[in-house]
């Protein structure tokens, strides 16, 4: 089985390549790339005035399986990632019962290889049912194939136990990803804590309930020598602390998430639950700091949290309805709008914070295109335009805030060791 | 000409006009009530249903009072389950209640928003009867019409809104209602009450009575609920007392003519004394009858159609 990717803008930052290129595929495996490449019978793909990036890797996405179904599956959430450029995801273990051992970690491996059409990396719970107390079999689960460990979703707040999961994940040079929120001073609220949850008479969570536990985190990445990477970071202050955090040298990464640096907490207004998640949207001015923070390299990942939920779930009052907003599908989308065309990054910037970075913190061997490379190929039209429609999503998921909006710059092929999984905006 | 709206869910949307079309409207409904016989067609054939997840008396029985001196048919469904918890889904209930031919549904809630959500599923004109924190349109509405009547009118009056900013919508939609018709509004009571970004709505924050008091022509006490200090807002009750309550003392700082007003149900001796409460400044009843009349208002304007003159039937 080969493919013959031709006539592209081949951008590959790990290898600092950026021409047009063509580039072939054989058994699974990128085996040239060059000017005028033959096809030999391959299959080609004409890729002209496309971008021909390295396959696309989400490190933050919830698949729900196993427990969960009802909001997303492995094959539907691999589906909804395709669809959205990615080539790879790395799943959280708040499905239930939480991925808190071998088993579990063995049993999304294998719904992966038989359910899903992109890769899956699962990552393991820090703690035991992710409760915050006793340290979770993290050697094992590695053994079994997790690529980090994290109670997403449910931040450990704790320090004493924070502070040994790191010292003993250290010994499997596993990273540590970090949901910084401060349960106490979040307070039950609902959305970001201003003027416009006076207005709109709703439970605020401040900016310090999440940079207080960034600060803490740094401190004890700081003491360990853990590598952490800080999940999802939504102030102006977190990001302060990150850059600080690397100055010093410390081994501390970060990522942020379209919706974090598209909308503010404004679009709560009407009382749209699409718009709730968790850390909340934040201020302009936060939203300024995110994007400085991607641009000066403070922030190395771009991370949707995709977080799918039901339709019943999530229409009902605000204060009831769960925290999660969709991202697979919207991702590239709101890039390039929020950040390529305004200037804010390169499209290879991007390609670091989609690709290369992420699959340098997990450790994985992708993130590039040079021969030898696993062919995991996201191909992106630059001037394609679309407009959001909810329902056409792969994802069970149908909670964004972005139904009705036009995107431009949408991924139109994937291709995931060596086979086409997406083509033309559709799931092959 | 009536109100050229389905529903009101907040005083923010309101314009000038609209405010004071619905305090005009309110001066004949008053004369309703006034009268022996307190009857009139205008909503005959009108069904008017009272949602309450939230338990309230005054409120109720006032939009039930409102609807049945001008001949609506008036139900009330009362309930303390939210739809989170058990039964069936607000968006549910909406869709039942406009196939049984609801012309008007009035919402009080402990969610903000949620009359938002009946107001999309329904063809039935949806009135905010409380949501959460966030607004309580009609007890804004009756005190600016309480000032109205009382000082004529609103604009250039300083009023002082004390006690739990932060958790009142009663203080909201007041703030909303003041400053669009020209008060100049004070909010005070204790820093863990006072919201973050109110000062952005156009109220000076003040946290102690005597630094607000002074010059003020009107004071609206808010009642302050016992579970803010279990949450550890303030230490105690008697703290709160000494450092909040309106006194006759504190009354004597602001303007000689002050009106004492109160959305109640009121803890005597905590947020108000005793004798403020009662005293000759107070309009606390007042404010109770002025209810009816601005909820016949604007059941007139959302239901009926008409304008000021053609209400009384």
């Amino acid at each position: 089985m080969k493919l013959l990717v031709r006539g592209g803008k081949v951008i590959d930052p790990a290898n600092d390549f950026c021409q047009v290129a063509d580039i072939l595929i054989d058994s699974g495996k990128i085996s040239a790339v060059g000017q005028n490449l033959k096809a030999n019978g391959a299959e080609v793909i004409d890729a002209k005035n496309k971008l021909v990036l390295p396959g696309l890797i989400d490190m933050h996405v919830h698949l729900r399986e196993p427990g969960l179904e009802a909001k997303e599956t492995i094959a539907s959430g691999t589906r909804a990632a395709a669809r959205g450029g990615f080539t790879s995801v790395a799943c959280m273990p708040n499905t239930k019962p939480v991925v808190d051992n071998q088993a579990l970690v063995e049993f999304i491996n294998s719904r992966a290889a038989s359910d899903g059409v992109v890769n899956v990396f699962p990552i393991g719970a820090i703690t035991k049912g992710s409760a915050g107390s006793e340290l979770a079999e993290i050697g094992d689960m590695k053994s079994a194939g997790a690529v980090a460990i994290s109670d997403d979703g449910r931040p450990v707040m704790n320090a004493q136990v924070m502070r040994l999961a790191m010292e003993y994940a250290k010994m499997f040079n596993l990273p540590v990803i970090s949901h910084c929120e401060d349960i106490d001073l979040a307070a039950n609220g609902v959305m970001h804590e201003g003027y416009f949850s006076t207005v709109f008479g709703l439970k605020g969570i401040s900016r310090l309930a999440e940079e207080v536990m960034v600060a803490r985190d740094i401190m004890l990445a700081e003491l360990t020598g853990t590598k952490v990477h800080i999940a999802h970071i939504s102030t102006a202050g977190s990001v302060e602390l990150v850059r600080m955090a690397k100055k010093k040298g410390l081994n501390v990464t970060a990522e942020a998430t379209p919706h974090h640096f598209t909308l503010t907490a404004e679009a709560v207004g009407g009382y749209d639950t699409g718009t709730k998640v968790n850390p909340p949207l934040r201020g302009a001015d936060d939203i300024r700091a995110v994007k400085e923070g991607l641009g000066d390299g403070t922030i190395d990942v771009i991370a949707t949290d995709h977080a799918p939920h039901t339709v019943e779930e999530k229409d009902v009052e605000y204060n009831y309805a769960p925290f999660g907003i969709v991202g697979l599908e919207t991702a590239v989308g709101l890039a390039f709008k929020e950040l390529v065309n305004p200037g804010f990054l390169t499209v290879e910037e991007l390609v670091r914070k989609m690709s290369v970075n992420p699959a340098r913190i997990l450790g994985l061997p992708k993130g590039r295109l040079g021969v030898g490379a696993d062919a995991d190929i996201t191909i992106v039209d630059p001037g394609l335009r679309e407009v959001v429609d909810v329902q056409r999503f792969a994802s069970k998921g149908k909670n964004s805030p972005f139904g009705g909006w036009e995107l431009k710059g949408l991924p139109t092929v994937v291709i995931v060791g060596g086979r086409v999984v997406m083509q033309d905006r559709e799931v092959v | 000409m009536g109100l050229s709206r389905k529903d009101l869910l907040g005083i923010q949307e309101l314009s000038v006009e609209e405010i004071q079309l619905i305090l005009d409207t309110a001066e004949p409904m008053k004369d309703i009530i006034r009268r022996q016989i307190k009857k009139v067609p205008t909503l005959r054939g009108k069904a008017l249903i009272n949602l309450f997840y939230e338990p309230s008396t005054r409120t109720r029985t006032s939009f039930e009072l409102a609807g049945k001196y001008m001949s609506a048919d008036t139900i009330n469904i009362s309930t303390s389950t939210s739809s989170a918890v058990k039964g069936e889904t607000l968006k549910d209930t909406a869709k039942t209640l406009e196939v049984m031919g609801a012309d008007v549904v009035i919402i009080r809630h402990g969610a903000a928003g949620a009359p938002h959500i009946l107001s999309k599923h329904l063809s039935a004109s949806v009135i905010n009867a409380g949501d959460g924190f966030h607004e309580h349109p009609t007890q804004a509405l009756l005190d600016m019409y309480t000032i109205r009547e009382k000082k004529g009118q609103i604009r250039g009056l300083k009023v002082a809104i004390v006690g739990d900013i932060l958790h009142s919508r009663v203080a909201r939609s007041n703030i909303w209602g003041l400053t669009k018709m020209g008060a100049e509004v004070r909010v005070i009571g204790p820093s863990t009450l006072l919201p973050p970004g109110i000062a952005e709505l156009g109220v000076t924050p003040f946290t102690s009575l005597e630094e607000g008091l002074p010059g003020a022509d009107v004071i609206i006490v808010l009642r302050v609920q016992l579970e803010r200090q279990q949450k550890g807002l303030f230490p105690t009750i008697r703290e709160y007392a000494r450092l909040f309550g309106v006194t006759a003392e504190r009354v004597g700082m602001a303007k000689p003519d002050v009106l004492i007003m109160h959305p109640g149900p009121m803890n005597r001796g905590v947020e108000i004394a005793p004798e403020v409460a009662d005293g000759v400044h107070s309009v606390i009843n007042e404010q109770v009858t002025n209810g009816v009349a601005v909820r016949m208002a604007l059941l007139y304007l959302l239901a009926g159609g008409g304008g000021p003159h053609e209400a009384i039937g």
